[in-house]
C-alpha cells in the first residue's frame, strides 16, 4: 500500500511541475512581453509617428489615404489587429507578388507595429489588438477548443495546424511554428486575413478563441506516439513505412542473403 | 545419450507412433531453399502479418466496437468531455491509460503498411522475374487474392477508431457505393444498415475485420504457401541451376536459423517503428462526426492509387440517362480503373504464355533484360500505379514544393496518359542495350584498360575474355520468336475456322517478340575469336570452349 | 492435351539446341575464414552470444521501462513510455533475430545442395490409376444414369443458402426506404444555428467574409443523440455573406439569400466530403478530399475538379427576432449522385 502511496504521489509530480512551470512561463511572459498598444489608448503622438511609418512603407500600394485600389485592399475600417497580425508576421509589407504574401521576419519592431496600428485603426475602428489575458493558452479549455478547430480550421490548417493546401497555389500556413505567437493567431480568427474568411465573436466567441490557443498550444508538445511525421497524416506515414520499415528490413535482407567472408 | 537427448528421442517416438511425424520429418527437414535477398519480400509480407495477428490480439482486449455515444473522461486534455462513440473513446483508453497500448497500436499499423508495401514489392520481384510462368500461375492468382484481402483488411481496420479521418474515408465509400447504376442506393443502405453513418458499421466492420478477413487471409497464406512447398522455389540462374534442380541451404538448419531470424528482425524493425514513430494518432483527428474534415484527408497508402484516380477525374462525365444519373465521375476512377489495373495483374500470365506458346515449366528466373516487353509492360504499370499514389497526395505536394494543385492536378491527367507509354518504350530499351552490353562482353571480354603496340605500330586495348561461370550468365536465356500465323486458308483452299483469332494472337506476340536479342552461340563466340586479335596475347588464359556436338577452338 | 506433349521437355531450353553453350556447372564452393580458422569460428561465436545477450537486456530493460515510465495521460508521459517500451521490445527482438541469422552465416554449414526437381504432373500410370477411381465411384452413385436425382440433388444444394440469406437480407439493410436521401432535418422555420455548439445565429451576426459552419437548431438532447449524427450527416449547411453586389443569384433563387447571406449544403456532389475551404477572397469553396472547388458567388457551381453538379442551396429568411431560419428544405437531394436522384 505505501509502495502505491508513494507511487501515485509520483505520478502526479511531473503534473504538478509542469503546471508550475506553465504558471511560471506566463508569469514572466507577462512581465517581460512588450504589451501591445490597444487603438483605445493609442497617444496621437503614436498616431503620427504611424502616420509617418505609413507614407514610408505602405502607401505606396496601399495609396497615401489607405484606401487602397482595385487589386490592394482598403486599410480604412481594418482595425489594429489586423496590421499588428500583418506586420509583425511580416506578412507586410509584401515584397513581391505571389499567390499570397507569406510570412517573413517582421521589419519593425514592437513599438513601431503598434504605432502603424494606432495610425490605421485611427481611420476608421475595427478589431483591436487582443489582450495577453485573452491570449493565454493557461486559462482557455483545450477540448472546446479542439471541437471549435475541427469545424471551422482543421479543414484547411489540417488537424493539428500543421497547414494545408488552398486553389492555385495558395496554402494555409502552419500554426505550429516557433515564430507563430498566440496573438496571431488570435488576430487571424479575428481579422481574417487574405484568403481566411472571418471569424467573428459571434460566430467563435472570444473565449471559444482562447480555446482554441490552447488547443494549439497542446500540439505544440509533439505528438504522444513519438516522432511526429510531420503531422501529414497517412501519406507521409505511407511514405516513413516504404523509406524506413521496408529499407531497414531489404537492407537486412541482403545480409541474410549474402555470403559471409 | 544425455537426458535431454533421451527424453526427445522418447518425445519424438511417441509422436511418430501416433501420427506418422518421421514421414514428413524425412520428407521436409532439409528440403533445399535458394538463398537471394529477393526472395525474403515475401517473407517480411508473412511476418507482418503474423505481427498483425499478434499486436491485433492485444488490442482487442481493450477495444470496444461500439457506436454508442459516451462522454469520454481522462486522457487526452484535448479530448477530455467530449462526446463520443465507445469505440473512439476506448481507443483513446488503449492508448493512453493502457501500459505498451499505443506501442501496440502504433506496431499494428505500421505493420499493416509494411504487410502491403512487402505484398507489393513481392510480386514487382515475381513479375519481373517471370516466376509465374508455369507451373506458378495458380498461385500467381492466390497473391494477387491475398493482395485485395490485404487492401480489405487494411480498409476494415483503418475504419475502426471511428475518428473523423477514417469516417470520412467511409463516406467517401458510400459515395462511391452509391454511384453503382441502379442497386447503388440499396448496396449503401447493405453496406451502413441504413443511412450513412447509421450505428452498424464500426461493429460489422469489426467482425469482418478480426474474423472473416484474416480468416480468408490466412487460408490463402496456407494455400500460398503449400504451392510453394509443391513447386520447390525457383532460383536465379547461374552455372549448375537448371529446371530440374533446386540448389541452395537445407531447411534445417540453416533456414529454420535464417527465416526465423528474419522473423524477429522483421518484428524488431517494427518495435522500433511503433516505439519511435507517431501513427495515426487519431485524437488529433477527433471522434467522428459529419460536419468536419481536415486537409491532408488521405487513406493509408495502399488505397491512395484510388484517391488520386478520384482525385484526377474531370467532373464533366457525370451523364443523365432520361431522369436516371449516372456518375461516370465516380464509376470509372473509383471502379473501372482499379479494374483494369487488377485484370492486368490476372490475366497476364495466360496472355504471355499464350503469345510465347509457352508450355514447359520454368524454374529458373528470367534476368529482367531478356524479357524486356514483360518488363516494360511491369515498369508502365508500376508507373500508373504511382502516377495515381502521387495525384492523391497532390494537396502535399501542392504545399511542399510551393505548387498549384489544379496545375498539379492537370499534369497528372496528361502524365496518367503518357507516362506509362514513355516508361515503356523508356524500359524496353533500356532492356535491349544491356542484352546488347551482355553480347559485346561474351564475345569481347572484360576491357582490361592495358594497351599494347604491336610491331606494325597499330595499338589495341587487350580483352580479357569472361569466365565460364560470367558468360553461363550471359547466354543462359530464350529469346522467343514471335508465333508463326498458318495461311488464311488450308491445303484445300478452304477458309481456316479461327483465322482472325489466331491474326490477334500473333499480332500480339509480334509486339512481344518482335524486338529480341539472340543469346550468344558458341560458334558466334568462335568467329569473334577468329576475326579480332584482341585476345591473342591472352589465348593462353581463355577458357576452352565447347557447344553440343561442335567444338569450336579458340584462335590459338 | 497439348499440355501432355510438352510438358515432358522439362525446362532445359539449353539442351534443345544444339549450338548452345553447356551449363559449366555449380561454381567452385569459396570456404569462409571460420571454416578455416578457429579464431574466427570463435569470434563468430562469441559475436553470436553478445547478440543474444543483447535480446536478453531488451527484455530486461523493457520490464524496467514498465515499472519506471508509468504513462500519466500527458503527451510527454506516454512519449516516454511507448519510446521506452519500444526499443526495449525492439533490442529484445533484434538481438535475437541478429544473432540467429549470423549463427547460421558464419557457424552452420554453408555448403549448397542440390535438391532434383520433378515434374508436377502425376505419371500416366498413376494419373489411370486415378481416373479409373473416379470413374469407379461415379459409376457406384449412378449419377450419370439418374437425371432426377442429379437435378433434384443440385437444386437443394442451389437454394439451401436462402434460409440464411433471406432473413440476412431483410434486415441487414435497415427499412431499405432509401427514399430518406430526399430530405433532410431542415423544414421551414428551422433556425440555423452555429455547429457544434448550436447557437442559432442572427443575420446581423454574419459579416461580410465570415463563414459560419451550421447545423439545424434542435436541443441539446437531439444533437446528443445517435440519429443526430445520421441527420448531420445530411443537413450541415455553409453560410457566408457576400456583398450583394459580388453575388449572381438565378431569377427562381433571387428569394433565397437574404441581404447577400447565402447558404450551400457542405456535403460535396461528388462522394460527399464535407467541402469546407471557404477563400474568403476569390469565394471559392474547396473539397480538401478530391478538390472539387464551387463558386459561391455563382450558385456554388463547380469551377475545378470532380464534382458535376452545385451544391445544393438552403433557401432562408429572417425571423422576427432577427434569427436565420430556413425556409424549407432542400429542394434537391444533397450529396453525391446515385442512380435515381431526380426519380
Amino acid at each position: 500500500m505505501k509502495a502505491l502511496a508513494a507511487r501515485r504521489h509520483h505520478r502526479l509530480a511531473p503534473v504538478v511541475l509542469l503546471l508550475l512551470a506553465l504558471l511560471a512561463t506566463g508569469g514572466l511572459y507577462a512581465l517581460l512581453a512588450p504589451s501591445p498598444a490597444s487603438a483605445d489608448s493609442a497617444s496621437t503622438q503614436d498616431i503620427e509617428t504611424g502616420e509617418k511609418l505609413f507614407q514610408a512603407n505602405c502607401a505606396t500600394c496601399h495609396g497615401p489615404s489607405a484606401t487602397g485600389t482595385d487589386d490592394v485592399p482598403s486599410l480604412v475600417g481594418v482595425g489594429a489587429a489586423a496590421v499588428d497580425f500583418q506586420v509583425s508576421s511580416g506578412r507586410m509589407p509584401m515584397q513581391s507578388n505571389g499567390p499570397q504574401a507569406i510570412r517573413k521576419p517582421a521589419q519593425f519592431d514592437a513599438e513601431q507595429t503598434a504605432q502603424l496600428a494606432a495610425y490605421v485603426a485611427s481611420l476608421g475602428t475595427g478589431p483591436t489588438v487582443p489582450t495577453d489575458e485573452q491570449v493565454d493558452p493557461a486559462l482557455g479549455d483545450p477540448a472546446t477548443g479542439a471541437a471549435v478547430f475541427r469545424t471551422n480550421c482543421a479543414m484547411c490548417h489540417n488537424a493539428v495546424g500543421a497547414g494545408g493546401a488552398l486553389s492555385e497555389g495558395k496554402f494555409a500556413p502552419s500554426l505550429l511554428e516557433a515564430d507563430v505567437t498566440d496573438r496571431q493567431i488570435y488576430e487571424a480568427m479575428q481579422t481574417g486575413p487574405q484568403s481566411m474568411p472571418v471569424f467573428n465573436d459571434a460566430n467563435i466567441t472570444p473565449e471559444e478563441k482562447r480555446d482554441v490557443i490552447a488547443y494549439i498550444e497542446e500540439q505544440r508538445d509533439g505528438s504522444a506516439g513519438g516522432l511526429s511525421l510531420g503531422s501529414l497524416g497517412p501519406v507521409s506515414e505511407g511514405l516513413w513505412a516504404w523509406v524506413v520499415g521496408l529499407g531497414l528490413l531489404i537492407g537486412a535482407a541482403v545480409w541474410i542473403g549474402a555470403k559471409s567472408s | 545419450m544425455s537426458t535431454t537427448e533421451r527424453a526427445a528421442a522418447g518425445t519424438a517416438d511417441y509422436l511418430d507412433q501416433r501420427t506418422g511425424l518421421g514421414k514428413a520429418v524425412k520428407e521436409f527437414a532439409r528440403k533445399t531453399f535458394p538463398d537471394h535477398w529477393s526472395f525474403l519480400l515475401g517473407e517480411v509480407a508473412l511476418y507482418s502479418f503474423v505481427i498483425l495477428i499478434l499486436s491485433g490480439f492485444f488490442l482487442t482486449m481493450f477495444f470496444v466496437p461500439s457506436m454508442a455515444l459516451i462522454e469520454h473522461h481522462g486522457a487526452p486534455a484535448t479530448m477530455d468531455g467530449v462526446l463520443m462513440s465507445e469505440a473512439f473513446s476506448s481507443t483513446l483508453h488503449m492508448s493512453f491509460d493502457v501500459r505498451g497500448g499505443l506501442l501496440m497500436r502504433q506496431i499494428h499499423h505500421w505493420a499493416a503498411l509494411l504487410f502491403m508495401a512487402a505484398i507489393v514489392t513481392h510480386m514487382m520481384r515475381v513479375f519481373f522475374t517471370g516466376a509465374f510462368r508455369k507451373p506458378r500461375e495458380l498461385n500467381w492468382l492466390v497473391g494477387i487474392g491475398l493482395l485485395i484481402t490485404g487492401l480489405g483488411a487494411g480498409f476494415t481496420g483503418y475504419s475502426l477508431p471511428d475518428d473523423v479521418l477514417s469516417g470520412n474515408g467511409l463516406r467517401i465509400t458510400d459515395g462511391v457505393i452509391k454511384s453503382i447504376p441502379i442497386i447503388g442506393s440499396y448496396m449503401s443502405y447493405f453496406v451502413f444498415g441504413g443511412e450513412f453513418p447509421g450505428e452498424d458499421i464500426i461493429p460489422r466492420l469489426f467482425t469482418l475485420h478480426i474474423l472473416v478477413v484474416p480468416a480468408i487471409i490466412l487460408a490463402m497464406i496456407g494455400l500460398h504457401l503449400m504451392m510453394v512447398v509443391l513447386h520447390k522455389h525457383t532460383q536465379y540462374p547461374g552455372g549448375g541451376r537448371t529446371d530440374k534442380n533446386v540448389v541452395g541451404f537445407p531447411l534445417f538448419p540453416v533456414y529454420v536459423a535464417k527465416a526465423g531470424g528474419f522473423f524477429f528482425v522483421v518484428f524488431g524493425v517494427l518495435a522500433l517503428m511503433g516505439g519511435t514513430m507517431a501513427i495515426n494518432n487519431v485524437w488529433n483527428y477527433g471522434p467522428y462526426d459529419p460536419s468536419p474534415v481536415s486537409a491532408g484527408a488521405q487513406p493509408d497508402w495502399y488505397m491512395l492509387f484510388l484517391e488520386g484516380s478520384l482525385r484526377l477525374m474531370p467532373g464533366v462525365t457525370e451523364y443523365m440517362i432520361g431522369d436516371y444519373t449516372l456518375s461516370l465521375n465516380v464509376l470509372v476512377p473509383a471502379v473501372i480503373i482499379p479494374g483494369i489495373l487488377f485484370t492486368f495483374l490476372i490475366v497476364y500470365p495466360f496472355v504471355e504464355a499464350r503469345v510465347t506458346k509457352d508450355k514447359r515449366e520454368h524454374h529458373v528466373l528470367d534476368r529482367p533484360r531478356n524479357v524486356p516487353v514483360r518488363t516494360g509492360l511491369g515498369v508502365a504499370f508500376l508507373t500508373a500505379f504511382i502516377i495515381l499514389a502521387l495525384a492523391g497526395s497532390n494537396d502535399l505536394i501542392a504545399t511542399h514544393f510551393s505548387l498549384s494543385i489544379n496545375e498539379i492536378t492537370w499534369v497528372f491527367r496528361i502524365l496518367l496518359f503518357v507516362g506509362p507509354w514513355f516508361a515503356f518504350w523508356v524500359t524496353k530499351r533500356i532492356c535491349l542495350g544491356l542484352q546488347r552490353k551482355d553480347r559485346e562482353l561474351v564475345l569481347h571480354g572484360h576491357e582490361t584498360g592495358r594497351i599494347v603496340r604491336f610491331a606494325n605500330g597499330e595499338y589495341i586495348e587487350v580483352h580479357r575474355p569472361l569466365d565460364e561461370q560470367e558468360r553461363w550468365l550471359r547466354v543462359a536465356y530464350d529469346a522467343p520468336t514471335p508465333l508463326e500465323l498458318e495461311p488464311q486458308t488450308d491445303a484445300r483452299g478452304v477458309p481456316r475456322k479461327g483465322y482472325k483469332k489466331e491474326r490477334r494472337w500473333a499480332r500480339l506476340s509480334r509486339f512481344f517478340y518482335e524486338d529480341r536479342i539472340e543469346p550468344v552461340t558458341p560458334s558466334e563466340l568462335a568467329a569473334a575469336h577468329a576475326h579480332g586479335s584482341h585476345d591473342e596475347l591472352e589465348g593462353a588464359k581463355a577458357p576452352e570452349l565447347h557447344a553440343g556436338d561442335t567444338t569450336h577452338e579458340g584462335d590459338r | 492435351m497439348n499440355d501432355n506433349q510438352h510438358s515432358t521437355e522439362l525446362g532445359d531450353a539449353q539442351n534443345r539446341d544444339v549450338d548452345r553453350f553447356d551449363d559449366p556447372g555449380l561454381p567452385e564452393h569459396r570456404h569462409r575464414r571460420a571454416d578455416s580458422d578457429p579464431a574466427a569460428d570463435k569470434r563468430a561465436e562469441r559475436q553470436v552470444v553478445v547478440l543474444f545477450l543483447i535480446s536478453i537486456i531488451g527484455t530486461v530493460a523493457s520490464i524496467v521501462a514498465y515499472f519506471v515510465f508509468r504513462p500519466d495521460g500527458t503527451t510527454d508521459g506516454v512519449r516516454i513510455s511507448t519510446l521506452t517500451l519500444g526499443l526495449g521490445m525492439a533490442f529484445a527482438l533484434l538481438g535475437i533475430g541478429l544473432a540467429a541469422v549470423h549463427w547460421a552465416k558464419t557457424l552452420m554449414n554453408d555448403t549448397e545442395v542440390t535438391e532434383e526437381r520433378h515434374e508436377q504432373r502425376t505419371p500416366d500410370a498413376e494419373r489411370e490409376i486415378a481416373v479409373q477411381k473416379l470413374s469407379d465411384g461415379a459409376a457406384d452413385s449412378g449419377i450419370a444414369r439418374r437425371g432426377v436425382l442429379k437435378g433434384a440433388a443440385l437444386s437443394a444444394l442451389a437454394i439451401f443458402p436462402l434460409t440464411i440469406a433471406v432473413p440476412l437480407v431483410s434486415s441487414v439493410g435497415g427499412d431499405w426506404n432509401v427514399s430518406k436521401f430526399r430530405h433532410t432535418r431542415w423544414d421551414k422555420g428551422t433556425r440555423l444555428a452555429i455547429d457544434p455548439t448550436g447557437r442559432p445565429i442572427k443575420a446581423a451576426d454574419v459579416t461580410i467574409g465570415s463563414v459560419f459552419h451550421v447545423i439545424p437548431d434542435a436541443t441539446e438532447e437531439e444533437r446528443e443523440s445517435h440519429a443526430w449524427i445520421t441527420e448531420k450527416a445530411k443537413a450541415v449547411v455553409l453560410v457566408v455573406r457576400l456583398d450583394p453586389r459580388d453575388l449572381k443569384e438565378a431569377e427562381d433563387r433571387k428569394d433565397w439569400s437574404y441581404d447577400g447571406i447565402v447558404a450551400y449544403s457542405k456535403i460535396c456532389t461528388h462522394v460527399g466530403c464535407p467541402v469546407a475551404l471557404y477563400e474568403q477572397q476569390t469565394h471559392h469553396l474547396l473539397c480538401p478530399c478530391h478538390q472539387s472547388t464551387f463558386d459561391i458567388a455563382d450558385g456554388a457551381k463547380v469551377v475545378f475538379g470532380p464534382a458535376k453538379r452545385p451544391l445544393p442551396q438552403l433557401p432562408i429568411a429572417v425571423d422576427d427576432e432577427g434569427y436565420l431560419v430556413a425556409k424549407s428544405d432542400f429542394h434537391e437531394p444533397v450529396g453525391p449522385s446515385y442512380w435515381e436522384r431526380l426519380k
